[in-house]
């Protein structure tokens, strides 16, 4: 409780100037500044407790009035008041610091134990994010400032220099390899169907994938292996703020979209890879080439093709967000969880998109 | 309220390891309690049971009257507003600048003008000697740095009880002695109850009011400094005769 009562430039506060009065004592501060053209007193008999927020405000009012070329006077502070505006005035007092090793049997039952408790938190974790990366879509509070950017250009931009590369490889190789089949019958002209439908449907998205996995996959569970390692999480849960929120749900937001956006840019240059082996090999034009390219594709390609990747980025964050998050041991672990989730996000991606081909062409 | 936290019959476990094995325990308000016990006897398992971060597998943890793993989400709130924690590595955001680590609890759990949460900041970072490091990143301290840094979020909110796990390790005699006399002023002029796991016999001296002990799972002792000297049992006497574990 504080009670604050003003008479001409003295002003009288009574009770507690702690953390949850502050504000109130600020706001009446802030009406009076405007206001006053003389020096103002603070009368703190009757305070029976502050803390540093109270001291920040004597602190920020002194100030004020500085600037107005005003001066702030306390008055009858008890010694144990006057002690704590001691420690916490910003600026002036400064510390002058300068077992047993398990049977075969036991071993298999533990990992069959572990397992299943993994599986357990895996569908926790994945249920969380979802969860609140549609909340935070509405609401930005509890996230990371600046952190939806930040993250798109580490995801995204900094891997488009080797995604570009070996799209334009791979499109050269699929063109090679088939070029001189197609020769043989006269068909030259298909290669550019050939391209198309394979980079559009399956190679784009799942280069992307495997680019991004390497690259953005193992840096996503290092960091929040570190953050494990070095308390960090915990931290973040003491201070009553959702790590999963905080931590996890930027990168699945950006990577949601940067992901497509990395993938079109990958088939685009994947075909661009084929034109070259077309024109140069098989005497197409750029015209006759671009024709058939888009005679052949249909918008349920490109659309399966960007749904697919966005599942495969989905894939890419919540491994490297779950290896991480159950990394053991020191800086050792930080590397052991980093290996895992790549492995293991390779993996299931492949595996996802022969569901996917089973599903969309079958 | 004598207590403030008052722990029954606590079973902590990792998987199917138990760690710690029924510890029944009190913490006094308003003083300092010292956590003793070698390494790896579960001292840090012991504070991260009591700040929630762990499940207990058997038993109760009250904190500040409150039954810390029966909360629901708005009561976990304003049990975390009123405690501390600075972490054996510090443990602070490496993303961001000291300073906004310092801020981060003062944002969340207050609606102080951000004029007055700057003012806060800069004086919890001068009180540990860092007002000159205000906007560099984690990464560009030095370990004692970071401990400082990380005790400053730990009181950003001058909280009731404070934790600390293991604050002195690493850092030079000068600067743990002058870390021990900050602790005591925060227990002197805010009046805040705190608990710290040390092994440092100095500051153990210096600061301690309270000293309990675990050993293989158990408490084994728990009585003041001179109690612990004449106790009789052995492994304390020891410690206390050498120095270290
Ligand atoms: N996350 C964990 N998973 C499994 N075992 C752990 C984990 N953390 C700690 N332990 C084990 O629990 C025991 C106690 O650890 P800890 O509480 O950190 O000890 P102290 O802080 O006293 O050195 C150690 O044997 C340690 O190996
Ligand atoms: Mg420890």
């Amino acid at each position: 409780m504080l009670k604050i009562s003003q008479n001409e430039n003295r002003i009288d506060f009574e009770g507690e100037l702690s953390f949850s009065e502050v504000k109130q004592a600020y706001d009446t501060l802030q009406k009076i500044i405007k206001i006053t053209n003389q020096d103002l007193i603070f009368d703190l008999e009757k305070i029976s407790k502050i803390d540093s927020s109270g001291v920040a405000f004597l602190d920020i009012a002194r100030e004020k009035l500085k600037s107005k070329n005003l001066e702030l006077k306390i008055f009858n502070t008890s010694q144990d008041i006057q002690e704590v505006i001691q420690t916490f005035s910003a600026g002036k007092v400064a510390l002058n610091l300068q077992v047993k090793k398990d049977g075969f049997l036991e071993s298999i039952g533990d990992s069959f134990y572990g397992f299943i408790q993994n599986l357990e938190n895996l569908l926790y974790l994945i249920s969380d994010i979802f969860f609140w990366s549609i909340v935070g879509i509405f609401n930005r509070k509890g996230a990371r400032k600046d952190s939806f950017i930040q993250q798109a250009v580490l995801i995204g931009v900094n891997s488009v220099p080797i995604l570009g590369l070996i799209s334009l490889l791979i499109g050269l190789i699929l063109a090679l390899q088939s070029a001189e089949q197609l020769r043989q019958f006269g068909a030259n002209i298909y290669v550019a169907d050939l391209i198309a439908v394979s980079m559009t449907r399956e190679m784009g998205p799942l280069i992307t994938a495997i680019i991004l996995s390497g690259r953005s996959g193992s840096a996503i569970a290092s960091e929040v292996a570190t953050m494990v390692v070095t308390e960090e999480l915990d931290a973040l849960k003491t201070m009553g703020i959702n790590p999963v929120r905080y931590v996890y749900v930027p990168k699945i937001h950006a990577i949601t979209i940067v992901m497509p956006l990395l993938a079109i840019l990958s088939i685009v240059i994947g075909i661009a890879g084929g034109f070259l082996i077309g024109y140069f090999y098989l005497d197409l034009s750029f015209n006759a080439y671009l024709k058939e390219t888009l005679s052949v594709l249909y918008l349920k390609d490109f659309v399966t093709g960007i749904l697919k990747s966005i599942a495969f980025a989905w894939i890419i964050v919540i491994s490297g967000c779950f290896y991480g998050s159950i990394v053991r041991g020191g800086a050792e672990g930080v590397g052991k969880a980093t290996t895992a989730s790549v492995v293991a996000s390779i993996f299931m991606v492949i595996l996802a998109d022969s569901l996917f081909s089973l599903i969309f062409y079958f | 309220m004598q207590n403030v936290i008052e722990i029954e019959n606590l079973v902590a476990k990792y998987g199917e390891k138990v760690i710690l094995d029924g510890i029944n325990v009190n913490i006094p308000k308003g003083k300092i309690t010292i956590v003793l016990g070698g390494s790896g006897s579960g001292k840090t398992t012991f504070l991260r049971s009591i700040i929630g971060l762990l499940e207990p597998a058997e038993g109760t943890v009250k904190m500040l009257g409150k039954i810390v793993n029966q909360l629901d989400e708005k009561e976990q709130e304003e049990v975390l507003k009123q405690i501390g924690v600075l972490f054996q590595n510090g443990a602070l955001l490496n993303s961001i600048s000291i300073s906004e680590n310092v801020s981060v609890p003062l944002e969340k759990h207050t609606n102080l003008p951000k004029e007055i949460i700057d003012k806060i900041v800069e004086s919890k970072l001068s009180l540990v000697s860092l007002s000159h490091a205000l906007k560099l990143l984690p990464s560009e301290l030095s370990g004692g740095m970071k401990k400082r840094a990380a005790l400053a979020r730990a009181i950003a909110l001058d909280p009731q009880i404070l934790f600390c796990d293991e604050p002195s390790a690493g850092l030079d005699p000068i600067t743990s002695v002058n870390l021990d006399e900050l602790i005591l002023k925060l227990k002197d002029q805010l009046k805040i109850s705190i608990l710290i796991i040390t092994h440092e016999l100095a500051s153990i001296h210096r600061i301690a009011d309270e000293i309990i002990f675990l050993s293989k799972g158990k408490l084994i002792f728990q009585g003041t400094l001179e109690e612990a000297k004449n106790s009789g049992i052995e492994e304390v006497v020891e410690f206390f005769k050498i120095g270290e574990f």
